[in-house]
């Protein structure tokens, strides 16, 4: 059968396959980007490893941190049954070529902004990535499916600190306000341009690569999260919110901001890629180091 | 320097077969299976891993599976619905 038959018919491809190469770069472009957000998504929320208020939260940071790096190389190996090179899509991130979710551009000020992305950034994240596991390429959708299990733990950690901090002192739910208020209006930017205005949508839906738009996917965020912010007794700051025919209607973000961090003026755009790069360099020695054991066992075993 | 690239099978629990689970770079058997216990089994996923080179899988082409896989396509006898049961045998 095929490629156009095949998706005609909600079939899979598979890497070997005969495929045009508009929806191998497509693929290529979003799985790439989709890797490098993890792991650059490892950073704001490390950054609070040290300093998190007990032994418990410290131990599921760590291995939510753990997580984000087994989600990029989920990716990084489906990218690669393209027929592209990781350590090439590494060097396109770090010359700034590709890019990553512009949501790691902001920095995370208290300990209440881990609650914030567990539940907010994690929580749009699984809106997006839940249809992706559908996607009409196998091995994405197959990592998808692994990455979908596991933020689901990452979403109720995020929920759980800030309901803590939400029953704790004022101080304590004022943070956890605070937090919601900043990352409330970047998270609804996590979806995209609004549909009008997105430029590789249309494409992307015909090849089985989306399935919904990105306003219909962040309609379905504000549905399902308000309620949620209703229990924690915190305030979404929009004061357009309001409940209509089973839908939350809200103000759109303004797309500027999104545009502008996407250029590289967010507020930490260059301190995530020169710390990427850096943690990159800084490793250089490990895998040189595993290269020359590696060589060593071989020609003993010769 | 590019490490090989491995291909992971995961026994997820006893009685079962391996199965692929997805790819890893390591630069040798020893350190494809340690980066494949923490990239594919952190959440008790397996009791076995097999790592295997890609470079050393063989695989049938999809160019030409037609050819291929046809044979298989007209022994529709193979299959124990090809056969007619008179009413009321039971146990066949």
């Amino acid at each position: 059968m095929d490629f156009q038959a095949t998706i005609d018919a909600d079939g899979r491809i598979e890497p070997r396959d005969a495929m045009p190469d508009g929806y191998r770069k497509t693929l290529i472009r979003q799985i790439a980007q989709h890797a490098h957000s993890e792991i650059i998504g490892m950073q704001p929320e490390s950054n609070w490893i040290s300093r998190a208020p007990s032994l418990r939260r410290k131990a599921i940071l760590m291995a939510k941190v753990q997580d984000e790096a087994g989600h990029g190389l989920y990716l990084y190996a489906a990218a690669e049954t393209l027929g592209v090179d990781r350590a090439d899509l590494l060097d396109l991130l770090h010359s700034g070529r590709q890019k990553y979710s512009s949501i790691f551009n902001y920095p995370t000020l208290t300990w209440a902004d881990i609650g914030a992305i567990g539940w907010l950034v994690d929580g749009a994240a699984i809106v997006n990535q839940v249809p992706l596991c559908r996607c009409s390429y196998g091995p994405y959708a197959r990592a998808m499916v692994r990455v979908c299990k596991e933020e689901s733990f990452h979403q109720r950690q995020g929920f759980e600190i800030l309901y803590t901090l939400s029953n704790g002192t004022e101080a304590q739910k004022a943070m956890a306000q605070d937090a919601l208020n900043r990352w409330w209006w970047p998270s609804l930017m996590m979806f995209g341009p609004p549909d009008a205005a997105s430029t590789h949508s249309e494409q992307s839906m015909a090849w089985g690569i989306k399935r919904h738009s990105n306003d219909e996917l962040r309609q379905r965020f504000v549905d399902m999260t308000v309620p949620q912010a209703d229990v924690l007794g915190l305030r979404v700051p929009d004061d357009g919110l309001v409940y209509e025919d089973g839908h939350y209607r809200f103000t759109e973000p303004d797309y500027t901001e999104l545009y502008d961090v996407v250029k590289g003026n967010g507020p930490c755009n260059q301190q995530r890629l020169s710390r990427r790069v850096q943690a990159h360099e800084d490793g250089a020695w490990v895998r040189e180091a595993a290269a020359a054991y590696a060589a060593k066992k071989a020609v003993r075993a010769a | 320097m590019i490490e090989p690239l491995w291909e992971v099978f995961v026994r997820s629990r006893r009685g079962l077969s391996h199965t692929h689970v997805g790819s890893l770079h390591a630069p040798d058997a020893t350190m494809a299976l340690r980066n494949a216990r923490d990239v594919y089994t952190r959440r008790q996923e397996g009791v076995s891993i097999w790592v295997v080179r890609a470079s050393d899988i063989t695989a049938s082409s999809p160019d030409e599976k037609d050819e291929f896989f046809d044979p298989a396509g007209d022994k529709v006898y193979r299959h124990p619905t090809f056969y007619e049961v008179p009413e009321g045998v039971e146990h066949l």
